[in-house]
């Protein structure tokens, strides 16, 4: 196994973790955390697999993609937190709550 | 969830997804395709040596005009769900932070301007800046620097907007003098990528000073921030 | 892969999953968001190790520093925490904070 595998590896397993605390949790801070680290993972897979197909040095065009990913992921971190505490002040509760249920 | 049965079928399925992942990233070619020889055959007509940052505002540079549009969107959206209470600029002062933050600001600021400069041959580039100028404008909401009276509304709207109109400009100019969309005229290149990396970097940290108040910074009433949610309604 | 590669990465790689796994399911939030700072910082050893030195900086800068920041104020927001000390010092600006 290369590193570019393991990386790779652990990048769906992050991505799959988050996937899980996405679904598993209420919380709407939850929630933000948790895709997060699905996009943290899914980046992960992407420059591991850049850094795999490298003969002298990696492939520079994941490298970009990776990087406005990160700051888009970063703005709609910033918008989705400021929704949640809107959601938060307006009907008082942490979770979305659907009719009663959950 | 409520019942363990549905969070076991949501735990196999999971796996079950990470086998599939892992067996297709296993199956993959081990010298995969890639762009590597492109950017590095065309490095040297880019105008910078890094080859990220002459992929990120060269070769790809309607993508990066785009992300910044997106930070800007986000800084709108955050602003328009109103006025909110800043961040903790009345608690007493702490002297530590605040000698500290003496040292630490104009440094960071240099850092910014280092990075900015060095992302053109080494690793390094707007983004970096804008996030440590950023970390600097953060900082400083934290001590009792009470910036929305020091902001006031109309430059701090210009300095939101300046990434996306500089970056915009220099994408319509290379239009109207006769090229494709960001097609840099010969020997421009380095010199247009500075200037939109330079003024990118600086709305960015703004932007994100912005995201991390997360509302519309209040001047005309300081007093508005000390108020209760029930109370602004009140007076809304 | 060499030993020294195995030495290197194969912890880093654990200890991601592992702080995944427990920022994602710890009780306590604000434990979760230290933890998701934590995470952020080895994710920056892990750019540095796959070559991407760029997003390294990126990362540390806006993934653990800049996210960190704004999920503190947000979790500070939400559960309109008050600090320790403000107790002591409700009376010095006469108002509450």
């Amino acid at each position: 196994m290369s590193v570019s595998t393991l990386y790779s590896l652990v990048g769906s397993s992050l991505f799959c973790l988050g996937l899980y605390g996405l679904i598993a949790y209420g919380h709407l801070l939850r929630k933000i955390l948790a895709i997060n680290v699905m996009g943290t993972g899914v980046f992960l897979i992407l420059v591991a697999l850049a850094y795999g197909s490298r003969e002298i040095s990696p492939d520079p065009v994941p490298h970009a993609m990776v990087l406005t990913g990160l700051v888009v992921s970063v703005s709609a971190t910033a918008l989705a937190l400021a929704l949640a505490c809107r959601v938060q002040e307006n009907t008082g509760s942490t979770k979305l709550t659907e009719d009663g249920s959950d | 969830m409520r019942t363990f049965s549905g969070k076991l079928i949501i735990i196999v399925l999971l796996v079950a997804l990470v086998g599939l992942l892992s067996w297709a990233i296993l199956s993959l070619p081990f010298h995969g395709a890639s762009l590597r020889a492109q950017v590095f055959g065309n490095l040297g007509n880019s105008g910078v040596s890094n080859p990220v940052t002459a992929v990120l505002l060269n070769f790809r540079g309607y993508d990066t005009l785009l992300e910044i549009v997106v930070l800007f969107l986000a800084a709108l959206g955050a602003w328009s769900l109103g006025i909110v209470r800043l961040p903790d600029t009345m608690h007493p002062a702490r002297p530590f932070l605040l000698a500290l933050l003496r040292i630490l600001l104009p440094a960071m600021v240099l850092a910014a301007g280092y990075l900015l400069w060095a992302g053109a041959h080494a690793p390094g580039g707007a983004f970096q800046a804008g996030a440590v100028l950023g970390s600097a404008g953060i900082l400083l909401l934290l001590t009792e620097v009470q910036l929305a009276s020091i902001i006031t509304n109309w430059p701090l709207r210009i300095a939101l907007t300046a990434g996306v109109v500089v970056f915009t400009g220099v994408a319509l100019g290379t239009m109207i003098l006769g090229g494709h969309l960001l097609e840099y005229p010969r020997g421009w290149a380095g010199t247009l990528i500075l200037l939109i990396e330079s003024v990118a970097a600086f709305s960015t940290g703004i932007t994100l000073v912005v995201l991390f108040i997360g509302g519309r910074p209040s001047k005309s009433d300081p007093s508005v921030a000390l108020k209760t949610p029930e109370e602004r309604k009140e007076q809304l | 892969m060499t030993w020294s590669q195995w030495l290197l990465d194969l912890p880093l790689a654990l200890v991601l999953i592992w702080l995944a796994w427990r920022l994602l399911t710890s009780a306590d939030l604000f434990k979760a968001v230290v933890l998701f700072i934590a995470f952020g910082l080895l994710m920056a050893m892990a750019w540095v190790r796959l070559q991407a030195v760029d997003i390294a900086l990126a990362e540390a800068a806006i993934g653990a520093g800049i996210t960190g920041a704004l999920f503190l104020s947000a979790f500070n927001r939400m559960n309109g925490v008050q600090r320790k000390d403000d107790k002591d010092q409700d009376d010095v600006k006469g108002r509450n904070v």
